[in-house]
Formats: structure tokens, C-alpha cells, sequence
């Protein structure tokens, strides 16, 4: 007896890993902190950072509550213990002088950026966006900042604003993640290095879409890093966030915040596309990637959306989220998370309604492959004054393999009768039919699978901007590769 | 006799242990067409899902040659390349894929395989448009996500314009008039008449006449639990009509 011999015997073989095009790391001179952490250490990156002194005390209040508060063990993951005290938190590019001008930053650094797609000379860049480059702990330039000056947007990495507009920062900082939040919120708050900032002021539509660039570099150094966005009434705009990591076999720790303000009928649209390193395709390695993000709708008509596409990092664990306290004001999520391998993603959402018709929206892919797992989790809270709010979440899962994991949690909390929450949730295998009539038209069976996937996340890559859409269809294709067959 | 282009000797294959193609002959010439009628369940979407190489399927004995080639040894895509087309008895849907896609990244992948540059979108455009003016299909089709919502009719000319974009040497239509309304079948035809490519074959599957009106067979064979019983010409379908299968000898 002979099985019919091809290669699309749609089993699914073992993932045959994609190697990650981005996994090089740079040689520069660096100024790196002992490892650890203590209160000395707090002081220094102050001292370093010559940061005033609410800061400080910013920092250190941080401190004494991550000291007491216990790493969270509640979300779907495995996690290989984290010794703080091996981190270093604070490494940077070593330099003479303050910087001026993008021609005085290392040219090593600048040709990591180009290497990863990201021009910093304004000459080359992307028309139409303007981009902060994060490399490790340090920001390293800012693009296009003259044309946003003259429409009022600041747009500059986290230390400069510090430096330059402390009044805003000390306004807004922490004010939508408080530095006792959680673990990884109260770790950050009180080592962050740099980030970025963004301010829009009133009535202004932001003229360039906003972009940073995250690089981790280092190996032994954690990246701590901070953004802050803030929406005056009436403005709006639109902020992608990138990132890659060199390959070590070592976990690296990412614990960043993002916080969002939106005023009266302000508008953030936030969209990332997260490609840190995940590891090899037996887990070793890989970024731990704990992110806090959330969004405070604080003025009526207010909106926030959230888009990501999570396709890296050996460990995901992130819930970008939306406080909706105006009146009218809406959230959204839109997320897209692929995992291969050993990774393990447990990302999802909360939608926090505490003003009268509010409405969010949550439409989840999660896509697992390999010996991944891939959880979904969501909170839809519609407090007792949040009258007549609505949510709508779907939560769609796709299995690829017999060995990989895919969960939701989905919790819903309302707290009043005439308000009206949807869920809908569905989880599928690839369809050996689809896949044979592809192949029958002689598209092979990678690219099957490619569309197939492409086809599954379209509602959340329509979301994305034009360049990022594109890059995260090259993505998902190209992190699918050799998954099936 | 023409030069053969498919030949299945003493086939036998089956599904979940359950063998369904029980010993089949059967030899198909450049130039002609062939029609297998058979009563529901004799196993012809069967044959033409093992041809086309559903993975689903054991072969448990027997042989099958395309172009002198052992078809059972390539892959689905390879089998399209090297030129089978299947027009599937119930084409599938898929969402969030649109056809225009589909059908450029089929149409593009045939290219590569004959060493031949592929076409840009425009450029694609342009053939698909005298296509679909052929089977007076309209454009939003090209825009919708694949056989999505589409209704029987519409499927299978959609099956009709991928056969045409292909230029297949060996083309399967399981049932393509099963649905179709008489105009449909009419364009349909006319569609593949004037399409196929130089000493093309085609293998229509029906249970009706009709479509026989404008694909003139050269050959009509009965097909019964899993074999071909009786080959014959077109006075064998006369023949059908008047008596049905029971009484085939
Ligand atoms: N997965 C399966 N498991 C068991 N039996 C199957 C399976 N798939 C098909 N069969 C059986 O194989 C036989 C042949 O089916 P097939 O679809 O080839 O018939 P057909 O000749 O095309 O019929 P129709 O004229 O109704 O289209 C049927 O009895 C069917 O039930
Ligand atoms: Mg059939």
C-alpha cells in the first residue's frame, strides 16, 4: 500500500523555524550600570540623567512598591525565574557630548537603524513620518522635529522632554499608570531610561504620522522604556511603534509603559508591530516582554485605539487598555498575535467604562503554531454609572498544529441593566479542504497557509497603516514559513 | 489513436479503509472529450479529487500516467503546473482572501513554474478583464473574497475563470452544469470552447445531456461502484436517457 506521496500531506511536521533576519547585534562602547537594583542605583540614572527632583521622588516611591509587590503569576505562562539583581538598568552609547545633531550619533548606530529599515537621515526617511530611534536605554535622535515645532507638536524622546518641558511631564506622568499599577508598572516607573513624547496640542491634527523604533542591543541590560502621548482637546494623531532585539540565548527583559491621554474629541490612534527576538525554535532565548499599556479617555467624545500585531518575544505579556471616563468616548483593540515554537503570548485587553455611552471594540486573531501557546485575555467592565455603553469583542483563534495551545478568558463585569456587551469567540483549524483547493490551483503549500492566516487576520492588518500593513503581512508569511507539511 | 495524455490502469484507492475506485481503467487521447456518467456514489468526484491529489486518499494499487509521467508521485501544485485542472463539484469558500488575489498569486506561481516573468498587477488585470467579458462575469467578483457569498451559478463560473487564466492541458468539470441556468451553460461552454489550449482534453462528469449539446464528446463511459462498466459514444447517453442504469448491461 502506497500513500498518495506529496508534500502537502497536511500533517503538520515539525515548525521549521524562519531565521530572524534581525537577530545581529551592534559593537559600540557603552557606559553600563552595575548590575542590580537598589536605591543608589535610582540615583544615579537621576544624577546621569540630571533629572529634577520630582522625579526622583517619583523613582523612588516606584521602587518601595515594586519591593512589595509580588511578580504576578495569575496569566497562562511559564516563566523561567527572573533575577533582578543580574539586570543591568541603565546602558548607554558612550558619547563625549551632548548631542546636537544626528551627525554626531555613533555611525554604528545609525547603520543598525538603516540595517533594520529605519533612515534617521531626513533625507532618506519615510515621507510622512517622523521617527524616534530607541537604542537600549537611550534615544538617539529624533526626526523631523522642526516641521512638527511648527505646528505645535512636540515629539522627543522621554529625556529631553524631561529636560525641556518638565511641567508636562510632572502634569502627566503616571497618571494613567500609577507606579504601584503592577510588578513590571512599578519596576519601570522607577528605572525607566528614555521613550518617547508626544503632545498634540488643541485643535491640532498632527501633520506626520509619529513612529518610534525600539532596538535592545544589549545583553545583559533590561530595557525600561517609557512613552507618554498626550491629546489636547479637539487634536488627533498617529503613532506606530516598532521593535526588534539582537539573538542571545539569553531571556531579556522588556518592561515598558505607554500611556495615552485623550482630551475632549481627541483622537490616538496606537499601532505596533512587535517582532522582538522570540528565541530559538527550542525556546531557548528570546525577549520577556511585559508591557503596560493603557489609554485614558478622559474628555467627552474622546477615542483611543489600539492596534498591535505580536509576532516576537519569547514571552508576551501585555494588555493595552482604555479608561473610558468621558461621556461618548470610545476604545478600541485590534490585535493580531502569532506564535511559534515555544513562545507564549497572553495579551488581550480591558476596557474600562466608567462614562455614560461609551463604547468599545475588540476584535482579536490569535494564531498558534508549533508548541506555542497562545492565550487571549479581556476585561469588559461597565460600571454603574456608564449608562447605555456598549462592547462588542470577537475572538477569533486559529490552531496550526496539534501541539500548540490556544485559551480565552474573557471576563465581563456590568454593573447596570441598559448597557449591552457581545462576545463572540471562535477557534478553527486549517481546513485540509481550502488548503487542497489552493494547492489544486498550483499556489504551494506555504503560500496557502500564508493567505489562508492573511485572510484570518484581514480585519485587524486593515487597521494598520499603509507601510505597517504591508510589513506585517510580509511578517506573518514570512514567520509561518515551513509550519505546515 | 491521439498521443495519450492520461492513462489509469487497474486503479484502486480508497478513503477511511473504505475502498472506493475498485480496479478502474481508463485512457484519455490529446483532442478529446470524455464523459463519465455515473449513478450518485459510484466514486467520480472520487476519481477526480485522487487526480487532481487530494491527500486524503490511499492508492492501493495501480498505476496513473499524465503526459507519460507518474502523476501520483507530484505534489497538487505540481500537477497543476505541469497542467490538471479540477473544477470542483462544490468550490470552496475562503474569507478574508480576495479572488483578485487568488487567482494572481495561481496565475503568477503557473508563470514561475514555466520560467516565464511574472505579471504585474496591472498587467494582470488587463488578461483577467477579457476574461470575465468572456464569461460575462462582472468585475466585482475579482473584489469579493473567494466564492464568498457567491451563489451556485456564480461559483462555477468563477471555476470557469480560473480554468481560463490556467490554460490547462488536462481539465476535470465535476458537475459544472449541476445549477447553472441555461444561458450559464451556454456561455460556460462557449467559454471553454473557444479557450482550451492546443490538444487539450476535457473529462466532463454530469448526470445531464445538456451540457453535451455544445461539448461534443469523443468518448462517454458509464461508471458503477468504483470502475468504468461501458465506454461508448454519444448514442450511449441516448441510450441512458431511455433506460437508466439499471439496465446497462
Ligand atoms: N471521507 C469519506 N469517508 C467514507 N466514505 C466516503 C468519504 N468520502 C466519500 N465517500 C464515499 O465514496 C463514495 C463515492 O463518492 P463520490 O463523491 O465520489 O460520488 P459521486 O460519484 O461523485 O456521486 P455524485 O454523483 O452524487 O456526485 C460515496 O459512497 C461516498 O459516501
Ligand atoms: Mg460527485
Amino acid at each position: 500500500m502506497t500513500e498518495q506521496k506529496n508534500k502537502t500531506n497536511f500533517e503538520i511536521n515539525q515548525v521549521i523555524n524562519q531565521p530572524y533576519k534581525y537577530g545581529f547585534k551592534t559593537n559600540i562602547e557603552k557606559e553600563i550600570f552595575p548590575i542590580g537594583l537598589n536605591e543608589n542605583i535610582i540615583k544615579l540614572i537621576v544624577n546621569k540623567k540630571k533629572e529634577p527632583k520630582f522625579l526622583l521622588n517619583f523613582r523612588l516611591k516606584a521602587y518601595k512598591k515594586w519591593l512589595q509587590t509580588k511578580f504576578p503569576t495569575w496569566a497562562n505562562l511559564q516563566i523561567n525565574s527572573l533575577d533582578f539583581d543580574k539586570i543591568s538598568y541603565y546602558s548607554i552609547p558612550k558619547k563625549k557630548k551632548k548631542l546636537n545633531s544626528l551627525e554626531e550619533v555613533d555611525p554604528e548606530i545609525l547603520r543598525t537603524f538603516e540595517k533594520l529599515g529605519i533612515s534617521l537621515d531626513e533625507q532618506k526617511k519615510l515621507s510622512n513620518v517622523a521617527v524616534d530611534a530607541v537604542f537600549d536605554s537611550v534615544s538617539i535622535g529624533t526626526t523631523y522635529k522642526e516641521k512638527l515645532a511648527k505646528s505645535g507638536v512636540i515629539f522627543c524622546s522621554i529625556s529631553e522632554a524631561i529636560q525641556d518641558y518638565p511641567k508636562l511631564i510632572e502634569k502627566f506622568l503616571g497618571t494613567v499608570v500609577s507606579t504601584g499599577d503592577n510588578f513590571f508598572a512599578s519596576l519601570n516607573s522607577a528605572v525607566f531610561t528614555d521613550g518617547s513624547f508626544c503632545y498634540i496640542p488643541q485643535n491640532v491634527i498632527c501633520p506626520l504620522e509619529l513612529s518610534t523604533y525600539f532596538r535592545i542591543n544589549d545583553k545583559d541590560s533590561g530595557q525600561f522604556e517609557r512613552t507618554l502621548i498626550v491629546a489636547e482637546k479637539n487634536s488627533s494623531v498617529n503613532y506606530l511603534e516598532g521593535c526588534t532585539a539582537p539573538q542571545y540565548s539569553e531571556n531579556q527583559l522588556h518592561a515598558a509603559i505607554v500611556e495615552l491621554v485623550a482630551f475632549e474629541n481627541a483622537n490616538i490612534k496606537y499601532s505596533t508591530v512587535q517582532n522582538w527576538y522570540s528565541g530559538d525554535n527550542k525556546g531557548i532565548g528570546g525577549i520577556y516582554n511585559f508591557v503596560t499599556k493603557r489609554g485614558l479617555c478622559i474628555g467627552k467624545n474622546a477615542n483611543i485605539s489600539w492596534t498591535q500585531v505580536e509576532t516576537g518575544s519569547s514571552i508576551t505579556w501585555k494588555y493595552p487598555s482604555c479608561v473610558l471616563v468621558g461621556e461618548l468616548s470610545s476604545g478600541e483593540f485590534y490585535s493580531i498575535a502569532l506564535t511559534n515554537n515555544y513562545q507564549q503570548a497572553d495579551t488581550g485587553t480591558k476596557m474600562i467604562h466608567l462614562g455614560e455611552k461609551t463604547t468599545s471594540k475588540i476584535i482579536s486573531k490569535g494564531i498558534s503554531c508549533g508548541n506555542s501557546k497562545n492565550s487571549y485575555r479581556g476585561l469588559v467592565k461597565i460600571a454603574a454609572n456608564a449608562k447605555s455603553s456598549r462592547n462588542f469583542s470577537q475572538c477569533d483563534s486559529f490552531l496550526l498544529g496539534s501541539s500548540s495551545l490556544a485559551c480565552t478568558y474573557p471576563y465581563i463585569d456590568i454593573w447596570n441593566s441598559n448597557s449591552i456587551v457581545e462576545h463572540e469567540a471562535t477557534i478553527s483549524k486549517i481546513s485540509e479542504e481550502q488548503l487542497f483547493y489552493l494547492t489544486q490551483r498550483g499556489i504551494t503549500i506555504d503560500q496557502a497557509v500564508g493567505l489562508l492566516i492573511n485572510g484570518f487576520c484581514k480585519d485587524v492588518v486593515t487597521m494598520l497603516p499603509m507601510e505597517f500593513a504591508t510589513e506585517a503581512d510580509k511578517l506573518l508569511s514570512l514567520k509561518l514559513e515551513g509550519s505546515i507539511g | 489513436m491521439n498521443k495519450i495524455l492520461l492513462e489509469l490502469n487497474k486503479l484502486e484507492a480508497s478513503i477511511e479503509k473504505k475502498q472506493i475506485i475498485n480496479g478502474l481503467d481508463l485512457k484519455i487521447g490529446e483532442n478529446e472529450i470524455h464523459v463519465i456518467m455515473g449513478p450518485n456514489g459510484s466514486g467520480k468526484s472520487t476519481l477526480s479529487k485522487i487526480l487532481a491529489g487530494h491527500p486524503a486518499y490511499t492508492i492501493n494499487s495501480g498505476s496513473v500516467l499524465f503526459e507519460n509521467k507518474d502523476l501520483l508521485c507530484l505534489a497538487p501544485e505540481e500537477r497543476s503546473h505541469e497542467g490538471l485542472f479540477l473544477a470542483f463539484q462544490y468550490p470552496i469558500e475562503i474569507a478574508g482572501v480576495t479572488n483578485y488575489d487568488f487567482l494572481r498569486i495561481a496565475y503568477n506561481e503557473k508563470r514561475k513554474y514555466l520560467g516565464q516573468p511574472e505579471l504585474d498587477p496591472l498587467q494582470f488585470m488587463e488578461i483577467t478583464q477579457i476574461m470575465l467579458n468572456k464569461l460575462k462575469m462582472r468585475n466585482e467578483f475579482l473584489h469579493r473574497n473567494l466564492n464568498e457569498g457567491f451563489s451556485g451559478g456564480e461559483k462555477k463560473r468563477n471555476e470557469i475563470l480560473q480554468m481560463l487564466l490556467l490554460e490547462p492541458k488536462l481539465v476535470i468539470l465535476d458537475e459544472i452544469d449541476s445549477g447553472l441556468d441555461i444561458d450559464a451553460i451556454r456561455i460556460i461552454c462557449e467559454g471553454i470552447n473557444n479557450n482550451m489550449i492546443k490538444n487539450s482534453s476535457l473529462i466532463i462528469i454530469t448526470h445531464y445531456p445538456r451540457i453535451l449539446q455544445y461539448l461534443k464528446p469523443t468518448h462517454v463511459h458509464i461508471m458503477m461502484a468504483g470502475k468504468i462498466v461501458k465506454t461508448g459514444n454519444i448514442e450511449l447517453v441516448e441510450q441512458l436517457e431511455a433506460y437508466g442504469y439499471e439496465n446497462i448491461e
